[in-house]
């Protein structure tokens, strides 16, 4: 229960961060806060207790010692995505700023909210 | 004003994201597709790892499609870069011992990493992970050494070849089997190198993509500040 407690408020201080800083490198430092939440969500739900990882290395692993692997798998798609979009979003970040040389998101008046 | 409103927002998220979770069994068995996963993935694949077998062979068409969203992104990334050179800082070298120290650490990680991805279907590891590790190695090179090139021709015909084994595997087995992905090979005996059918082919390549294109990515970068 304190996993799903401890990632909920990672994916809330991530969306805060998103939320209220005006400087753009913050943002997306936010939105990867929030990567790494779900990504924790994703595998304290697939845990089991005084269970080990799914990889039967040894003859003594059994099936019903093991996590769910489902969620594992999910997460490792998710991660990588999750860098790529990360990289996407600083390029981003570059390129505004060397068009109005700031990351001050009220200096730069599209982004406005 | 601002902030309240933000927090007022997330409180409500925070509601009700722990409004649904405190229903989630916590640490509990499950049923459903997880436990045949376990049960069934040694025999149906023989691969040792289930999240290996999972990513690669039941989920295969969906690391296909995430392979093509990482390309995606690090092309994108090149287009949005594109033809930006940077203001000229005077960015000091590394010093002689970060420099030796990397040059011998080069060659380990980047073995390292070819470890993670050819046992893929072994230990906990695989493509992705070997890949990153790769691209760990060669971000070392260009943060010690100032001239350190990687050639943009070898980084896209690795990509495109990786790239093109993987779905020729896939094409291979629609037309030896029945499905895109279909297993066309022996299965050997579980937890030895050579097992598991196409799953270590497929994790290779996956692995040298990844690495390709996440070098692509920080020399992107790294230009902007040359």
């Amino acid at each position: 229960m304190l996993y799903y407690i401890g990632a909920i408020s990672l994916i809330l201080i991530g969306m805060y961060a998103v939320l209220t800083k005006k400087n753009l490198l913050k943002i997306v430092v936010g939105l990867s806060i929030v990567d790494s939440g779900v990504n924790l969500l994703f595998i304290s739900v697939g845990y089991v207790k005084d269970a080990t990882a799914p990889i039967f290395s040894m003859p003594s692993l059994t099936a019903d010692k093991m996590v769910d692997p489902v969620p594992q798998a999910l997460v490792l798609t998710a991660i990588v995505i999750g860098l790529a979009t990360t990289a996407v979003a600083l390029g981003l970040v570059i390129r505004l700023y060397d068009h109005h040389k700031t990351l001050n998101i009220n200096k730069i008046r599209q982004l406005k909210w | 004003m601002r902030k309240a409103i933000a927090i007022l927002l997330l409180a409500i998220v925070g509601y009700y994201f722990i409004n649904v979770f405190i229903h989630m069994p916590f640490g509990e068995k499950r049923e459903g597709v997880g436990k045949y996963y376990l049960e069934n993935t040694v025999k149906e694949t023989g691969a040792a790892n289930v999240v290996t077998a999972i990513v690669v062979s039941y989920r295969g068409f969906d690391t296909l499609g995430e392979v093509t969203v990482l390309f995606l992104a690090a092309t994108g990334l090149g287009a949005i870069l594109f033809g930006k050179r940077g203001e000229k800082r005077r960015l000091q070298g590394a010093s002689v011992i970060v420099k030796t120290t990397s040059m011998m650490l080069y060659p380990m990680v980047v073995l390292l990493g070819a470890y993670v991805f050819v046992h893929g279907h072994l230990t906990p590891g695989g493509g992705f992970q070997g890949g990153a590790i790769i691209a760990t190695g060669v971000l070392l090179m260009f943060m010690s050494y100032r001239h350190f090139n990687v050639s943009h021709n070898a980084l896209t015909w690795i990509e495109s070849l990786a790239g093109l084994t993987f779905a020729t595997v896939g094409l291979i087995g629609l037309a030896l089997g029945t499905t895109f992905l279909q297993n066309f090979l022996p299965l050997g005996t579980p937890n030895d190198l050579v097992s598991a059918g196409i799953i270590p082919i497929i994790y290779i390549a996956v692995g040298f993509k990844v690495g390709a294109e996440l070098t692509g990515v920080l020399d992107n970068m790294l230009k902007t500040i040359r």
